[in-house]
């Protein structure tokens, strides 16, 4: 399914990846490559397995003891899944923002600095300070936020508190940022700042993004995958998906006949 | 020799394992400056592998040090007593023991010359344990700590090798649960099998007499005193009886009313305050029970002209069933409000009263709830000491009159227990029988009610 | 037709009429209940914060007890005849009673311990040498003291009384003259256990009971937190996890006596550890609470989002520094409301803390873990055991300080739930 004359380097390569969560299969052998500083959009329907595939690529499953996963996820050409990879070290190079905005209940600063704290990232509190508030400026927060990062973070507005957990990834510099319906709880005005801080980021970052909204799919990504009840239907640049789809239930998919 | 107290040995130790904390910390930097590479997680965390190995180990060697040593010199100490006339039988060895310890301690003067070598001797013995545990200990602390800086490396995953040992050490307070309840087994056992040494398993379970005043020669047949625990189980049971007739209605009522009628305002009142009568020590309740309740069931009893004993049953157990109604009423409490809204609304709206939803609908579908904490409410009875101690009889009688005075097997066993009693003495010995049999009763309704009440809590998640 | 409809209605509404008058009458009883205890208690016990003393002017030598500099000598005024001194002075005040039986009960309306009240005075004070006279309060007798309080009624016959006719005469005669008095009861607070009523305090118990609540809390609740955190995070679901959930749910409902029983055959017959020490009431308490403490720990814990944790996660951390730099420190207040309530628990437990031993009479304040000591529960069993009517009205006392103590406790709880109950 790959596109021909691709000629972007290729960060992430999910090969023949199967998930069980105890008997029940989630996902069935999917592969698929993920291009670097690119955006790439996981849609399809509710219970389709797209953000179970999303949290195998920072192996963030492993939480779950039923979980089983088998095949190969590759990031530049080592098996993530490999015994001496240390997922705590994986997650630190591929961050994740999740649905709901969860920022820790402590100051936005605190927020920010845990991150580079616990992987060591600076050596004095200068050098801990610039991280911060680089990755708030990155962040797109940093006029809002720069006089009050003392305030609890939990005190911000939704939409704020996303782009704080967007900061506090982008803090530990990650290579990939994986996002999990990450304005499903904003509104659309905090959606579109969101939406503009992606494409930003896909400069210098790899994004993964599961969206419900085809709408928001179509808006930031450059490549749509489809995924239907655990199988992989479509992967392909964002405006054939939506222009002339290949499969029939991306093309009912997306004109809104199911899902 | 100069003494090395605990608390001297434990602060030596704990400034060891911290030197050791901080010279990891910065050895691992130096090295990782060395080959121009970052160690593979903080340092500090180098530093907490080194502090734990130095640590625990050692801390644990000093327990086992402090709680093993002490009784070894005294054992050894108890064989010295021993040569000095082979007469002596072991308790009048004790009492010489415990006499030449007082002199070694300088809490007490002796002009007995051989008791003095030995307390010299003995004294001597102890600064000597107590050296050679510290010195055993910090060797260990350094040596440890040593061997665990030198050999990490910039590469080595120290974070991980602290976790692990950290999980570990979390396993281990876990599984704490599992030897407390293996050690209360088996020293119950272990102790109730001696007395079915001296005893007759089926006649302390079957027999209708107990009368435990065995002579206090030591020569005496055990056959002298009877242990037969019949009587003591049927005063367990009516007093625990009475107590329930008193809690499971007022309790129940106070729940059905708490949880269904009261406004959310009374309710937030009236809880705290019953929970009071829940926090109030049991002693309280026997204090009360002895000195409040029983003259004044007597007195009432004698003034409609009914003998009533000044150590009833009655007594017991009314101001116990007193004690446990919170506890019926907070569980049922919990137990009715666990029952979904929507069987609520399904009857309702049906057009049935309040009352007959709560009697055809809430109650059955929270009945498991319910009998598993009533169960747990009888376990409590059966189990509870103070108030029977205090306020009721030490005579087992075959009685189901709940005026006249009986006794329980938590009463038996603290009567039988408290004063200066020899341990291997059969009295001692069927207080154990008595307790083996309270804990397997107790188990067995504990389990039922848990299993009963998780059905409950299945069932509507 | 109709009429038959409503009555039906009508007999239907009166069920739940019924219903809700068992449920009032049920709560209202528990409440009279509560009441009735705690006034029955507190009007027993009131009185005894006061105490009937007596003024009295005593001669003493000190040059036979003190040392050329003016030290007092440790041996000397040991030898010293306190009980004597004190006991001519008193005749003094009744020069009308000479024979021996007669002194004798004289005496007896002053404390048997005036002798050495007195001597503890004398070491406070710094005396000039040779001969002084000192005028000091010291106690009456419980008899005369619950005498003067009205406990003991004239009207009932003097055989039946703790006192006699005679005695009552001579405590009447120092009201008289106004050197017999009640006065607050500093004692009770001061002093350790005793053999006296007016001697007895309840420090000894206090001290002891906070020496034995230190041992429980260190033990149970680094114990507790650990066991919470890997059952939470860390065990692997299965049957070693699955049978340590049952082990503490039961060990949660195991009698606390059966606790004091393991003390005994553990600690005290097979470690040797001191009887009536608090390191043993201490660990035996802190045993009984682990299952209470890990109960509430795990539900606080459980009450963290788990969207908290996932964020530490994606952000890189193990699972143990999720744990501990975000859920442990969240779930903090909970672990701490239940701490408190499980040491509540201990404080007012009794059964087992009598069976290894702390329930023996003990006259000094402990000074360590391994000295032997009571604990205020137990004081007041033993107190409520005694003879002596003196003794209840302390007992009394004691409880409604516990109690008190307890209520507080409690309350505390109750507020940390109600202040840090976050809604998430």
């Amino acid at each position: 399914m790959k596109k021909d004359g691709d000629t972007m380097k290729q960060k992430l390569i999910a090969e023949n990846v199967d998930v069980f969560y105890g008997e029940k299969q989630a996902i069935n052998n999917i592969s698929l490559g993920i291009n670097e500083n690119t955006i790439t959009a996981l849609i399809g329907p509710s219970g389709c397995g797209k953000s179970t595939f999303l949290r195998c690529l920072n192996r963030m499953n492993d939480v779950i003891d039923t979980c089983k996963i088998s095949g190969k996820i590759l990031m530049d050409n080592t098996d993530i899944y490999g015994t001496e990879v240390d997922p705590v070290e994986l997650r630190a190079k591929v961050g994740m923002v999740f649905q709901k905005p969860n920022p820790f209940p402590k100051s936005i600063f605190e927020n920010i600095a845990y991150g580079p704290r616990i992987h060591g990232l600076a050596s004095n509190n200068s050098e801990l300070k610039d991280i911060v508030l680089s990755s708030l400026e990155k962040a797109g927060l940093i006029d809002e936020v720069k006089d009050r990062l003392d305030d609890q973070a939990t005190g911000l507005s939704g939409g704020q508190q996303q782009r704080i957990c967007i900061a506090r990834a982008i803090a530990v510099s990650p290579e990939v940022i994986l996002m999990d319906e990450p304005c499903s709880a904003l509104d659309p005005i905090a959606t579109a700042k969101i939406e503009e801080l992606m494409n930003e980021l896909s400069q210098s970052y790899t994004i993964v993004i599961v969206t419900h909204s085809m709408q928001q799919a179509a808006r930031v990504s450059k490549k749509t995958a489809f995924f239907h009840l655990g199988d992989l239907i479509e992967y392909n640049d964002t405006d054939k998906i939506f222009t002339q789809p290949e499969n029939e239930k991306t093309q009912d998919y997306i004109t809104g006949r199911f899902g | 020799m100069f003494t090395l107290p605990l608390s001297f040995v434990f602060v030596i130790l704990v400034g060891v394992s911290l030197f050791f904390f901080y010279f990891s910390k910065k050895s691992i930097v130096q090295k990782s400056a060395q080959i121009g590479q970052r160690s593979k997680t903080l340092s500090t965390y180098y530093g907490q592998n080194a502090f734990l190995w130095s640590f625990i180990p050692s801390c644990l060697i000093l327990i086992l040090i402090s709680l093993a040593g002490p009784n070894y010199v005294d054992q050894i100490f108890f064989a010295r007593v021993q040569e000095l006339n082979p007469k002596f039988n072991d308790s009048f060895i004790s009492l010489i023991l415990s006499k030449v310890i007082n002199v070694a301690n300088g809490k007490i003067g002796t002009d007995d010359q051989k008791i003095l070598t030995l307390a010299n001797e003995y004294k001597i013995a102890t600064e000597k344990l107590y050296f050679y545990r510290g010195l055993v200990v910090i060797l260990c602390a350094s040596m440890l700590g040593l061997l665990v800086s030198y050999l990490q490396k910039p590469k080595t995953n120290a974070r991980d090798k602290v976790e692990t040992f950290i999980i570990n050490l979390f396993f281990i307070s876990a599984v704490i649960a599992i030897l407390t309840t293996a050690s209360i087994i088996l020293s119950l056992l272990f102790e109730a099998l001696k007395f079915f040494n001296l005893y007759n398993f089926f006649e302390f379970l079957f027999g209708l007499h107990w009368a435990p005043n065995v002579a206090i020669r030591t020569d005496q047949v055990a056959s002298d005193g009877s242990f037969g625990m019949i009587p003591v189980l049927a005063g367990t049971l009516l007093v625990s009886f009475i107590a329930m007739c008193v809690a499971i209605p007022v309790g129940l009522y106070s729940a059905i009313y708490l949880a269904e009628f009261a406004a959310p305002k009374i309710r937030d009142y009236i809880k705290p305050t019953l929970e009071i009568l829940a926090g109030i020590p049991t002693v309280v309740y026997g204090y009360f029970a002895a000195l409040t309740a029983a003259p004044f069931f007597r007195d009432v009893g004698g003034s409609i002209g009914l003998s009533v004993s000044s150590e009833s049953a009655l007594a017991a157990g009314a101001v116990m069933g007193i004690m446990i109604i919170p506890f019926i009423s907070s569980l049922s409490d919990d137990v009715i409000r666990a029952v979904p809204q929507s069987l609520r609304d399904g009857s309702m709206g049906l057009g049935a009263t309040k009352a007959e939803t709560i009697y055809r609908v809430i109650l059955p579908a929270a009945l498991p709830g319910l009998v598993g904490a009533v169960l747990l409410a009888v376990s409590r009875a059966i189990g509870e000491t103070m108030i029977v101690v205090m306020a009721a009889g030490l005579s087992a009688k075959l009685t189901a009159n709940p005026l006249d005075s009986v006794t329980t097997v938590t009463v038996q066993i603290v009567s039988l227990l408290t004063g200066d009693t020899e341990f291997d003495d059969i009295k001692t010995l069927s207080a154990f029988g008595l307790g083996l049999a309270l804990f397997f009763f107790t188990l067995i309704l504990n389990v039922i009610a848990l299993t009963v009440s998780r059905r409950l809590s299945e069932r509507y998640e | 037709m109709d009429i038959n409809r409503k009555n039906f209605t009508r007999s239907r509404k009166r069920v739940e009429t019924r219903l809700k008058f068992y449920g009032l009458t049920s709560i209202c009883f528990s409440l009279l209940m509560l009441a009735t205890l705690l006034i029955s208690i507190g009007l027993n016990g009131y009185t005894a914060l006061q105490q009937a003393y007596f003024k009295i002017s005593i001669p003493v030598d000190a040059s036979e007890f003190t040392s050329e500099d003016g030290n007092i000598l440790k041996n000397k005024i040991n030898l010293y005849d306190w009980d004597g001194t004190v006991n001519r002075s008193f005749n003094k005040l009744f020069p009308e009673v000479k024979s021996r039986d007669d002194r004798k009960k004289l005496f007896s309306i002053i404390s048997s311990n005036s002798g050495y009240d007195f001597k503890e005075i004398v070491k406070k004070r710094s005396l000039d040498k040779g001969k002084t006279v000192l005028t000091v309060w010291l106690s009456l007798s419980d008899d005369a003291d619950q005498y003067l309080k009205g406990r003991l009624s004239k009207d009932i016959p003097e055989k039946d009384r703790r006192i006699s006719n005679q005695e009552i005469k001579w405590v009447d005669s120092l009201v008289e003259r106004k050197i017999a008095q009640l006065k607050f009861n500093k004692t009770f607070f001061t002093a350790a256990d005793s053999r006296e009523p007016e001697s007895a305090g309840i420090l000894g118990a206090v001290v002891g009971s906070a020496l034995t609540l230190t041992i429980t809390i260190l033990f149970a609740l680094p114990l507790a937190v650990m066991a919470s955190i890997y059952l939470e995070y860390f065990a692997k679901p299965g049957k070693v996890t699955d049978f340590i959930e049952v082990n503490i749910n039961n060990l949660a409902a195991v009698p606390s006596i059966v606790f004091g029983l393991l003390g005994l055959s553990v600690f005290l017959s097979t470690f040797g550890l001191p009887r009536s020490a608090p390191l043993v009431g201490g660990l035996v308490l802190g045993l009984m609470t682990l299952p209470t403490i890990i109960i509430a720990t795990r539900a606080s814990i459980r009450s963290i989002p788990p969207s908290i944790r996932e964020a530490a996660l994606g952000l890189g951390a193990s699972k143990m520094q999720a744990a501990m730099h975000h859920v442990l420190p969240l779930a903090t207040p909970g672990i701490l409301t239940g701490t408190i309530i499980g040491m509540a628990q201990a404080l007012g437990e009794t059964a087992p803390l009598l069976m290894i031993g702390m329930v023996a009479f003990i006259i000094d304040v402990p000074s360590s873990f391994t000295s032997s000591a009571t604990a205020m529960p137990v004081q007041i069993f033993m107190w409520s055991d005694s003879a002596e009517r003196a003794f209840y009205e302390r007992s009394s006392l004691a409880i409604l300080f516990l109690v008190g103590f307890l209520i507080i406790m409690n309350l505390i709880a109750v507020v940390l739930r109600k202040k840090f109950e976050k809604r998430w």
